[in-house]
């Protein structure tokens, strides 16, 4: 059966080649700074030698996944809340915690042809459906619904509200065309600054509470000087600029 | 112990799947005859897409129909010429895509019984003078009738065991898509455990009750000597 023993020998192969030597750097990232959190690790890989793996989620389950054992060294979350709630258990590290990103929401559409300005689409109520997240679940849903309330829209935009599970989700639903309009991060529909697809509305920051983003050293991570090194490059003027060409500001 | 969302979500769950069983009864009969009849060359290729949905990721068919559904996709852009907008985020949405899912469920057992009947109860059937249809109601039908049970069986056990595909297409929302599965991924993400909890004990119970009656029928249909169909083998 030399077919057998070929499968089998492969089986043993990838079982057993995947430790290196280099540090490694665990990262659990909320879905918003999917696109930032790319050239960061490029840049902190050229800058450090070290090497960074990066686990994408909604920072509700990341937390439920690290409190259950998840092998994760640095946490970067879309709130403040689940940071401090994981030092307060001791399975992070307190004097760690600093706001890495402020986050910014734009009421977006895939089309070029909607006038999100001023949410006048919203106002005429013309238009099919709405995506948020998951305000229960998303500081960036919780924000779109502050926003809504703070323009007297929340009631009568309601019924046309879809739901994704994290922010990541709700930009696929509006790229995909299946919700007409959408609030997003800012940082999903920027590249370099600029905003290459659609129609977007920057929403004044008078609108919703301020979406400040923490990272925070996990207790896995106290041993690892991988993760030491990260949390310093992120806090780094070279990584701040990365970080404002996704739309974030930073404090 | 289960609040109103909760209530709500299984019964939308139940409403969902037996609307997906039964669509998949019409629909997979015919199929499930073709194969298990056929000669022709187009066997292989038919069975072998019908049984995709059993080794696809849920997320591979979800994005596929949050694409297609859309209004650029194909599907969207028929829905829309028929005046019936896009069908992502609906209820019937939720059944286009659970009927794709559950699919092997459903043709796969009824497909090995009706293989398990044989040329000769048809050919004595045709030879007392019974037309196509009457052979297929008076032999066929009966013959098969523990395929059959196995199929709507499994067919419903599926679609409420269904999650990844719901999640990418459903958008979460009150009495229209937000099935069990989803309600309780909400609380787990949410940090609600107590509420997870409830919820899925209710799930779990269903889930046994669906399999002993199954197995429990299939034990029957044994010593009857007609062909019970084996069962798919399962992955979510």
């Amino acid at each position: 059966m030399p077919l057998l023993s070929a499968f089998l020998l492969l089986l043993v192969t990838f079982t057993f080649a995947s430790t290196a030597a280099a540090e490694t750097v665990r990262l659990a990232v909320a879905a918003n700074f999917a696109g930032a959190v790319e050239p960061l690790t490029a840049a902190f890989r050229a800058e450090t030698g070290h090497d960074a793996s990066v686990s994408l989620g909604s920072s509700g389950k990341l937390v439920a996944q690290i409190r259950n054992g998840a092998p994760f060294d640095v946490f970067l979350s879309a709130d403040q809340a689940k940071p401090e709630a994981l030092a307060a258990s001791g399975e992070a590290v307190a004097d760690s915690r600093f706001t890495y990103a402020v986050g910014a929401l734009a009421l977006w559409s895939a089309s070029k042809d909607v006038d999100v300005n001023n949410a006048a689409a919203l106002r005429n109520g013309d238009f099919g459906k709405l995506a948020l997240a998951n305000p229960r679940l998303a500081p960036y849903g919780a924000a779109a619904v502050d926003v809504l309330k703070s323009l007297g829209l929340e009631d009568s935009t309601r019924p046309h509200w879809v739901q994704g599970e994290n922010i990541g989700q709700t930009y696929q639903f509006v790229r995909t065309g299946n919700a007409a309009l959408g609030f997003v991060a800012l940082s999903q529909i920027t590249v370099d600054g600029k905003r290459p697809e659609g129609s977007a509305w920057i929403v004044p920051q008078s609108l919703y509470a301020p979406i400040r983003q923490d990272a925070i050293l996990l207790k896995r991570g106290a041993q690892n000087p991988a993760a030491e090194a990260f949390l310093t490059f992120l806090a780094s003027p070279a990584a701040r600029t990365i970080i404002h060409n996704f739309g974030y500001t930073t404090e | 112990m289960l609040t109103d969302a909760d209530l709500s979500a299984l019964w939308l769950t139940l409403r969902l799947a037996t609307v997906v069983t039964l669509m998949l009864l019409v629909i997979g009969t015919p199929i499930a005859w073709w194969l298990a009849r056929t000669r022709s060359w187009l066997r292989g290729p038919v069975g072998a897409v019908v049984a995709l949905p059993l080794v696809l990721p849920p997320t591979v068919l979800g994005f596929y129909l949050l694409i297609a559904l859309g209004p650029n996709g194909p599907v969207g852009g028929l829905t829309q010429a028929l005046g019936l907008g896009t069908l992502a985020f609906t209820f019937w949405g939720l059944v286009l895509a659970s009927v794709i899912y559950s699919l092997p469920f459903v043709v796969q057992p009824l497909q090995n019984a009706m293989e398990a009947i044989g040329e000769r109860p048809l050919e004595v059937a045709a030879t007392l003078g019974a037309g196509p249809w009457d052979r297929f109601f008076t032999v066929i039908l009966p013959l098969a009738r523990p395929g059959y049970l196995t199929a709507i069986v499994l067919g419903f056990a599926h679609t409420v065991g269904e999650f990844g595909v719901v999640l990418m297409i459903g958008g979460n929302i009150p009495e229209e898509t937000r099935v069990v599965s989803v309600q309780i991924y909400d609380h787990v993400e949410a940090l609600a455990y107590g509420q997870a909890h409830g919820l899925s004990a209710v799930m779990v119970v269903l889930s046994f009750a669906v399999l002993l009656v199954l197995y429990g029928f299939r034990r029957r249909a044994g010593l009857w000597g007609a062909g019970a169909a084996p069962v798919p083998e399962h992955r979510s």
